[in-house]
């Protein structure tokens, strides 16, 4: 039995259903409450749990997003039904933090993951398709970098520990949020952070929001989901694997939204969205060269912090640091445009981004 | 004949496979073991070699990692 869901989830069939699973419950969970073609989107919910944490003060996104809870939990439990956790870590861990900080930058200068690019296409938001070309274009650079012997070194087994400690940092956001649950008009509770209007205040109830997440967690880690996998192994391979995936993501995503009446095709007012189209392009350049030197899309990333990979923790933690400096130094997005600060930010990480990419090119022994 | 040897131990993606198609390429037949410590580098390099007309002849629990053998003729 097991041996027969391990191959169907290897297979082209599995990673296809499980995009369409993601392209059925993140319009749904967005019917339930979350914001607009944001029904998933990780960048946007490590920068809301960094809200709720108080890392930032953006009065607008904070809440502590148990679907992200749910990813790393979820992998964490398919890891052990399938005898596939492996404690690891030890590869260049501090580079995936900065790698983690920028992609988190970028991505709030489009305002979304890569996960939510194709929700926003999926919706209509037409500015999307600037932040997927952006991504595609930052993703090719690394692949770029990868040719000229780009690695991060190896990774060492070890403790057991060392792999639990992120989803434990997941059960204990999770304490917390039932600890301190949202009073409604209050905008704390307890030592919580909460929004009492905006993106962060939309949100679906907590325990669907994180039924769906373990689901997600537990099927993306069999399926090995990867949004930014998908172009870089197509780029790099001509290998479709991983971009079926993706595709099957978008179109599912796009008829659910027709069925919910939640497509609205246009550039202008588009739900948490602005319209600068070299920004929504550039943000996601540096996003996508920042995944690309560091494996994975955000969500692989949380997937593999589940699953014993203590290097791709750090990522996500870089993510949830660059998120308290993305709004704390104004460089994140609103739907008036980029913050005052957000374009120096964009090319101080190109810069960082090619730095990495240009001295870590030692081949491995 | 001893086989030629890639040793992807370690590495994340999507160094397994790039280290298993630059042998693929160089040695173009015969055999190679990978040597990988995750599900996730078994399958990609598995599907690679597939892809590039190779044989997966077998998988074996290798320390706590996988020894994959390929072939082609």
């Amino acid at each position: 039995m097991r041996r027969m869901i391990r191959k169907f989830f290897a297979s082209r069939w599995g990673i296809i259903s499980v995009g369409a699973f993601i392209g059925v419950f993140a319009p749904l969970l967005q019917k339930w409450g979350n914001p607009g073609n944001m029904g998933i989107c990780v960048a946007c919910f490590e920068r809301d749990i960094a809200g709720a944490l108080g890392f930032h003060r953006a009065a607008v996104v904070q809440y502590m997003r148990p679907e992200i809870i749910g990813f790393v939990l979820g992998a964490l439990i398919a890891a052990y039904l399938f005898k596939e956790f492996r404690p690891r870590a030890g590869s260049a861990p501090i580079v995936r933090f900065v790698l983690g900080a920028f992609a988190m930058i970028g991505a709030l200068v489009f305002l979304g993951c890569p996960w939510r690019a194709m929700l926003r296409l999926a919706g209509g938001d037409w500015n999307a398709i600037f932040g997927i070309l952006g991504l595609v274009g930052g993703i090719w650079i690394g692949t770029l970098f990868l040719r000229g012997g780009y690695n991060l070194g190896r990774a060492e087994k070890t403790h057991t520990s060392v792999g639990w400690l992120l989803p434990l940092i997941m059960l204990g956001f999770l304490v917390l949020m039932l600890l301190y649950p949202q009073v409604e008009g209050q905008d704390k509770s307890g030592i919580l952070f909460y929004s009492i209007k905006g993106p962060g205040v939309m949100h679906a109830p907590l325990f669907i929001a994180l039924g769906v997440g373990l689901a997600v967690g537990i099927l993306a880690q069999r399926s090995r989901f990867c949004t930014m996998g998908a172009f870089r192994d197509l780029i790099l391979f001509r290998q479709t694997h991983l971009f079926s995936g993706v595709v099957a993501l978008v179109v599912v995503a796009f008829i659910t939204n027709l069925i919910l009446k939640q497509f609205h095709p246009g550039f202008a007012n588009q739900p948490v969205a602005h319209t600068m189209s070299l920004w929504n392009f550039v943000g996601m350049v540096l996003a996508g060269l920042a995944f690309a030197l560091a494996g994975g899309c955000p969500g692989r990333q949380l997937f593999l912090a589940g699953e014993g990979d203590g290097d791709a923790a750090v990522f996500v933690l870089g993510m949830i640091v660059g998120a308290g400096f993305a709004h704390n130094f104004a460089l994140a997005s609103s739907p008036n445009g980029v913050g005052p600060h957000g374009i120096a930010a964009v090319i101080i990480g190109l810069v960082v981004c090619l730095f990495i990419g240009f001295t870590m090119r030692k081949k491995v022994a | 004949m001893m086989s030629d040897m890639v040793d992807a131990r370690g590495l994340s993606c999507p160094q397994p496979v790039m280290l298993t198609m630059e042998k693929i390429k160089k040695v173009k037949k015969g055999e190679i073991a990978i040597l990988v410590d995750t599900d996730t580098s078994k399958e990609n390099v598995s599907r690679a070699a597939t892809s590039q007309g190779w044989k997966v002849k077998g998988v074996n629990q290798d320390g706590t990692g996988y020894r994959i053998m390929i072939a082609k003729k």
